[in-house]
């Protein structure tokens, strides 16, 4: 039995914490702005505080990087080691992508992408006076930071409850962002119901997989499950149920075959910035948590879950490549592609090769390279989506993008760059981040689904070819009123980057890979 | 009462949560399925500890029980907003995108 008295007060290491406090400081101040700054000053305020907090943040992150010390933190309850800092550091980089795109208001009429009220009936008296007075939601700033923190303790714990609380931490504010768009209103919110719906199911059949693994093996952390697998416990079953379970909820969030049927609905109905941010970095701390307990907690039981993964990460590939095809809204096409790349990551997860002597490139690093040149050219591709509009609203539609690269090149050439980097082809980033996540998996004995995943990028190449050729080869309709708005700073220094980053790591990859390498290593 | 009749019990509760979730057509019908299934899953949490004589397993139910509050706020802001734009939270009528 437990004796009270015994119970001692916890430690908490304060400075590898910093960055997690940094951006929990960042989003309560920004509560605070909302109830007690005077509605003009807010914009200002917030996207300030925003940048302020994700530099210092990552200030913070680098800092760590330079002297790393690996060891878990706060009682156990969370791991600092080379690929928490490394999934820290993109997941940073892509808020503050999310943030610029969150700010943008040169291309909706000096307005941002957010309802003026979300609270009010679409339709009613009450948004119409909203409208009338220029309200805007800046709450969505504090929202994102929330949203960073809970992807940030996603991606580093090492204890299976803080694991389902960051879930929902990272979780509760992407419903809302999803539900919270200025125009298409209806779409919005019924996006934002599926997402909640869905994501609430996801996360209840996540709990039982924890509560199975607790029964296995008796303790909560990653370290408790590892060691019972490793001393061949009772009741293997319970193992087993726990490991599907746990894999249902962090697929889900990844927008994995079968779990991926709210992709593209949530995509195509929250506000196009939210879903660059949603896309990303949602996808980022899932693979991050993925990678993780499949490695540190359930590695003894690979022979178990590697087959799982790699007929999950088969039919993502599949489906996403051939549904793609056939759709005709970008932001749909996006979020079909999304699931395929989905499966390309996971092929890469399931070779689970360690850094070490003879390994060029281990799943860690590979993937993390992976994410990185997909969030770039992410993040870009959603901020051209917000420029290209009809009659005030955005222009989703392919027919809407026919002929661009007459009327506007550059814009059209631009997103030529990041579909060629989404296909993979050489030259571009893409085609690196997907030759390193293959030859990890090639390394890790899964040759056969390397050979499967390369004839299915050839596949899911395909539509994106149907936008480039749409853009360059058609011309636009007589009647089109198809117009391409001159974004403000904020989405030109997203694309830009977008467009540097994916020409940069797609020439000269050799020193990000290595740098991510050197990161890859789990603390156990 | 053993640890077996107990899990019985909560993996019961927990197909009953999925059943309704997946046959009710009312979003707060479909919530309250997911309610249940937490609850059926701290069940299993208790169970276990009891199991095991540790206390983590406790204490695993009570930040269940904190973050299906949390998730209550959230979702019912959701569905109530979904219910005056539509007047309707059947999760049926929420179609307007599809495949």
């Amino acid at each position: 039995m437990i004796n009270v008295l015994e119970i001692q007060a916890p430690t908490v290491e304060w400075m590898p914490l910093l960055p997690l406090l940094l951006v929990f400081g960042g989003a309560v101040v920004g509560v605070l702005f909302e109830a007690f700054a005077p509605r003009s000053t807010r914009y200002v305020l917030q996207t300030g505080l925003s940048i302020l907090v994700l530099l210092g943040a990552g200030a913070a992150v680098l800092f760590q990087m330079a002297d790393l010390e690996p060891q878990t933190i706060a009682m156990g309850l969370l791991s600092h080691d080379g690929p928490t800092l490394i999934f820290w550091s993109l997941l940073i980089l892509f808020s503050l992508g999310g943030v610029a795109l969150f700010a943008e208001r040169g291309v909706g009429d000096g307005q941002s992408a957010f309802a003026s009220s979300a609270s009010a009936v679409p339709g009613s008296p009450l948004e119409r006076e909203a409208v009338r007075l220029r309200r805007e939601h800046t709450e969505v700033f504090p929202l994102l930071l929330f949203s960073l923190l809970g992807m940030m303790l996603f991606a580093s714990a090492n204890d299976l409850i803080t694991l389902f609380v960051a879930l929902e931490v990272m979780s509760l504010p992407l419903y809302l962002l999803s539900a919270m768009a200025r125009r298409r209103r209806l779409l919005s919110q019924e996006a934002g119901l599926k997402y909640f719906l869905l994501g609430s199911l996801a996360s209840g059949f996540f709990l039982y997989g924890i509560a199975m693994l607790y029964g296995y093996s008796g303790g909560l952390t990653l370290t408790d499950v590892a060691a019972a697998i490793d001393a061949g416990a009772d009741n293997y079953w319970l193992l087993l149920l726990g490991l599907v379970l746990l894999a249902v909820g962090l697929l889900f969030k990844m927008g994995a075959v079968p779990f991926h049927s709210w992709v593209p609905d949530v995509y195509m109905g929250a506000p196009t910035p939210v879903t660059g941010f949603m896309a990303i970095a949602t996808k980022t701390a899932a693979i991050a948590a993925l990678m993780r307990v499949f490695y540190v907690g359930l590695g003894g039981a690979s022979w178990d879950w590697q087959p799982l993964l790699a007929v999950i990460a088969i039919v993502s590939m599949i489906l996403g490549a051939v549904v793609g095809l056939s759709q005709n809204d970008l932001k749909r096409l996006l979020a079909y592609s999304a699931i395929t790349h989905a499966g390309f990551l996971l092929v890469g997860i399931v070779g689970a090769v360690e850094p070490g002597e003879g390994v060029t490139v281990s799943s860690v690093g590979a993937v993390a390279f992976y994410l990185l040149t997909y969030g770039v050219a992410t993040l870009g591709a959603f901020g051209l989506l917000l420029t290209v509009r009809r009659s005030g609203g955005e222009a989703n539609g392919i027919v809407a993008w026919r002929g661009l690269g007459k009327t506007n090149p550059v814009v059209a050439a631009v997103m030529t760059l990041f579909f060629l980097s989404f296909a993979g082809i050489p030259l571009t980033a893409g085609f690196v981040g997907k030759l390193a996540v293959f030859s990890s998996a090639f390394q890790g004995g899964f040759g056969w689904l390397v050979l499967v995943a390369v004839i299915l990028s050839v596949v899911a190449a395909f539509f994106y070819l149907k936008i480039v050729v749409a853009m360059w080869f058609q011309d636009a309709e007589d009647d089109s009123d198809t117009v391409v708005v001159t974004p403000s700073l904020w989405t030109w220094t997203v694309v830009l980057v977008g467009v540097l980053a994916t020409i940069v790591l797609g020439l000269l990859p050799g020193g990000m890979i290595e740098l991510m390498n050197n990161f890859s290593e789990f603390i156990r | 009462m053993t640890t077996a009749s107990l899990l019985v019990l909560s993996a019961f509760l927990f197909t009953v949560g999925v059943a309704g979730f997946l046959l009710r057509r009312n979003a707060l019908i479909a919530f309250l399925s997911i309610e249940l299934m937490l609850n059926a899953t701290n069940l299993a949490f208790v169970a276990f500890a009891r199991q095991h004589g540790n206390l983590e397993g406790q204490m695993a139910a009570f930040f269940v029980m904190v973050v299906a509050a949390a998730e209550v706020v959230v979702g019912l802001a959701i569905i109530v907003a979904v219910y005056r734009a539509r007047r309707s939270a059947s999760v049926d009528d929420a179609n307007l995108m599809k495949f």
